[in-house]
């Protein structure tokens, strides 16, 4: 019996030249890019299928139709890429918009670097900003000291919050998804009721809004008035660095990571895990607490409502997903979020186009760099496949 | 907690071994003593004496007019207290292990009458109103909870229910509008089982993480209905005006005082879904696809190696539990408010998932959890008009405060399927 002869190997396409040869870094930027393309032309099949004065035309008039339906897809486009990068004014509003995220991802990917899946940021933010906004009312102190307490405040309220889960994580074995999920809601309700105490509530107001901060707690301008971009968004590049010397150069973080990886292992070793869980995420909170006093700090009219957060929470999952839980991959997401978000508003504005489809493309960004196997089979591409990330053990066991 | 072990040997050396249940009965024991103090300080002291308090008993469309029940509420208030304290004692005192959760049950229940006594005070309200809304609250609760029920005992985590039952309410609204309930409907569950789908492919042939996987769902679902509401609903205005689906009343049954409006007077959502309820229990604990499911929840290795196909099971069962999500959006877009409207589940797809680890992965559990949570949601809006003072947000806060006590097995430890969430990779 011969031994069965290999298969000559396939014949290199340009893709994998790319793929195989290229630098590490070039290389880690290609399945974003993929994604990010992919996830633009099936945006652009849902704005042509959406297009309901276009679609019936199509059977009458198949050219037309889709002339029409061609130039509306470039039009929403030009719009998004103009409002995101198009001008001065555009970039700082893409930082702007960038800024909570950057925050709240950054807990996010603490926490997936210690082996825990955060999806408490929403929570985690409301309640760090009822805390800044507290601090913001009812401290009187010059302004950077003030402001400097306020984001204090923040961190504090997002640790408690954060740190909750972590300690029924580290004491209890609850889940933290399932816990998290749940502090959100709590924390809705809870803040919903703090805004309609006099305590926070604005005077003469029967719905959930609080009374605006102190002009010294709040977050000045970078670039002048004119730009919304404030001290947060420096705020938050420090906090970038912050989190990657906390998980690269100090003793806590090599033993998130240990403990993340292997938490048994962590355990023989000698490191107090049940401490570095509840740490671990308390300084997640902390990080989600910044977002969320970011959120009523540095954005008129500075004031809390229970929507603060927006969607901020959750797309920092994404946004953590998409860099990798790295720091500065996180920051390099958290920057084409906030681009989608910004361009977002312009395709409203300019194109008719809802917000919602920065939405919808966010999903499936992360859908195909959750799962690089798909991608590369849409792309015929060859050679290993990278493990996709698995986050959670489950709560099964 | 030491202590609790010691007092337990002295007292039967048999009770050594069931430590955690012992300090689970004492610290059940003195939640209920706690209770029993709350109900005697502000319910029973806290009420006028002499006041009685009236809940009505039928609702103006019932046959039996005029039933009413009013009482004293401070008698009744105290009498309740002491029964309280006496079950608290009884715990703590240990003498008999058993029962621990259905004494914790039944205190809960008397402590929510005198609350409702209390709040009721020198004026009467609407008790099977509100049991009725209960049970309309409890219903989309419920569907969540099965559907995650479906898919977690075959080992595969959903957490994005919300989105299914997003997307099914946006579907049902459209394809009602324009071709009639039935089309609604059946559109509904196909879409919820496309999602289904589309998260069993994620997480089997992709080995995506399931937690990720349902996340994005949810993005997914939240920005594409929102997308298509505001860009065509907008424009297509008569494709967001679903004909009402109606109620059906079961004869005879729908008179029976109280049971009768409270579970026979509804749409025909309610009646599938308590008959679902049923038909999933039987299922799942008595036949062989409920048995293969299980197993493949549980040790899917086992499971494989008895020559059950893992993977084919794990898509059967969470396209089915799409299907019933999808349903429960039909519910919530036919016959709730009959009309789509931007994120209209707000969050309900998580008190499914809430109510689906309340209810232990049991099909009874799940309506038994969603019949709790709903009477909470039901509380809140009474509690909000009867003006007692209390915010009806602490309301609202119960069944997430609930289901994270659960998880932490301070009352009683959930136990998930032991592969839940854990992708299965063949040798």
């Amino acid at each position: 019996m011969s031994e069965p002869t290999p298969p000559p190997p396939p014949p290199p396409s340009a893709m994998d030249s790319v793929a195989g040869v290229g630098s590490s870094a070039l290389r880690s930027l290609i399945m974003p890019s993929l994604a990010l393309v992919t996830a633009l032309v099936i945006g652009a099949l849902i704005i042509a299928f959406s297009d309901v004065d276009n679609l019936p035309l199509l059977f009458d008039d198949p050219g037309a139709a889709l002339a029409a339906m061609g130039s509306e897809i470039v039009a929403a486009y030009r719009a998004l890429w103009i409002g995101a990068v198009g001008s001065v004014y555009a970039v700082s509003e893409t930082l702007f918009a960038a800024t909570p995220l950057i925050l709240a991802s950054l807990g996010v990917a603490l926490g997936f670097r210690a082996g825990l899946f955060n999806i408490g940021a929403q929570g985690q933010m409301l309640v760090g900003a009822m805390f800044a906004v507290w601090a913001g009312i009812y401290l009187d102190l010059p302004t950077p000291i003030h402001v400097l307490l306020a984001i204090a405040a923040g961190i504090v309220g997002g640790m408690v919050w954060g740190g909750i889960a972590g300690l029924l994580k580290a004491r209890t074995g609850a889940h933290e998804v399932i816990t998290t999920i749940m502090f959100n809601f709590i924390a809705l309700y809870l803040v919903q009721w703090l805004l309609s105490i006099p305590l926070f509530q604005e005077a003469g107001r029967n719905n959930p809004v609080s009374t605006a901060i102190e002009p010294t707690a709040r977050l000045g301008p970078i670039f002048g008035s004119t730009y919304r971009v404030t001290i947060g968004f420096l705020i938050a590049i420090a906090a970038v660095f912050f989190v990657h010397w906390l998980l690269y150069r100090s003793s806590w973080g090599f033993e998130f990571r240990a403990i993340g990886l292997n938490p048994q292992a962590g355990a023989y070793a000698g490191m107090g895990v049940a401490t570095s869980v509840t740490l671990a995420m308390a300084i997640a909170g902390g990080l989600a607490g910044i977002a969320g006093a970011n959120q009523v700090m540095g954005l008129a009219p500075y004031k809390a409502t229970t929507a603060l957060a927006g969607s901020v929470g959750f797309d920092a999952i994404t946004v953590a997903l998409l860099g990798r839980s790295h720091p500065f991959g996180v920051l390099w997401a958290a920057l084409l979020f906030g681009a989608l978000k910004a361009g977002g508003r312009q395709m409203q504005g300019a194109a008719q186009i809802p917000l919602d489809l920065v939405v919808v493309l966010q999903a499936l960004i992360v859908i195909f760099v959750a799962a690089p196997a798909l991608v590369r089979a849409m792309y015929r591409m060859k050679g290993p496949s990278e493990k996709p990330a698995q986050m959670t053990k489950g709560w099964g066991s | 907690m030491t202590a609790t072990a010691t007092e337990a040997t002295a007292e039967a050396p048999v009770l050594t071994r069931a430590t955690p249940e012992a300090r689970r009965a004492t610290i059940i024991g003195f939640v209920l003593l706690g209770l029993a103090v709350l109900v005697f300080w502000v319910f029973g002291l806290g009420s006028e004496s002499g006041a009685s308090s009236t809940f009505n008993l039928s609702l103006p469309q019932d046959t039996f007019q005029g039933l009413s029940w009013a009482f004293p509420a401070r008698t009744v208030a105290m009498v309740i207290a002491f029964v309280l304290a006496a079950l608290g004692v009884q715990r703590i005192r240990r003498t008999r292990l058993r029962w621990t959760n259905a004494i914790l049950g039944a205190g809960l229940a008397l402590f929510v009458v005198a609350f409702l006594g209390w709040a009721a005070a020198g004026s009467s309200f609407s008790l099977v109103g509100m049991l009725r809304s209960t049970v309309i609250a409890s219903i989309v609760i419920t569907l969540g909870a099965l559907t995650g029920l479906m898919c977690e005992r075959a080992g595969v985590v959903n957490i994005g229910i919300e989105g299914q039952l997003l997307t099914a309410a946006f579907v049902a609204t459209i394809l009602s509008s324009a071709f009639g309930t039935l089309a609604g409907v059946a559109g509904a569950m196909l879409v919820g089982g496309l999602l289904g789908l589309l998260l069993a492919w994620l997480a089997i042939r992709f080995q995506v993480d399931q937690i990720i996987a349902g996340v994005v769902i949810n993005i997914l679902a939240l920005g594409l209905t929102s997308f298509l509401a505001s860009r065509v609903l907008s424009e297509a205005q008569d494709l967001n005006a679903p004909a009402r689906i109606s109620s059906i009343r079961v004869p005879l049954l729908a008179d029976i005082p109280v049971l009768g409006p409270m579970f026979f007077d509804h749409t025909f959502f309610i009646y599938v879904t308590l008959i679902l309820v049923v038909v999933l229990h039987f299922a799942l604990f008595r036949t062989r696809w409920g048995l293969r499911a299980r197993a493949v929840g549980e040790h899917p290795k086992a499971a494989d190696t008895l020559g059950i196909d893992v993977f084919r099971v794990r898509y059967r069962n969470v396209v089915l539990g799409g299907l019933i999500a999808g349903f429960g959006g039909a519910f919530l877009a036919l016959a709730q408010i009959a009309r789509f409207e931007e994120n209209m589940t707000g969050g309900i797809g998580f008190i499914g998932l809430a109510a689906l680890i309340f209810g232990r992965w049991m099909p009874f559990g799940c309506l038994a959890a969603g019949l709790v949570f709903g009477f909470s949601g039901a509380l809140a809006q009474k509690v909000a008009i009867l003006g007692t003072g209390i915010p009806s947000e602490f309301m609202l806060m119960l069944p997430y405060l609930a289901t994270v006590i659960v998880v932490a097995g301070v009352v009683g430890r959930a136990r998930a399927p032991a592969a839940d969430g854990q992708p299965y990779v063949k040798d």
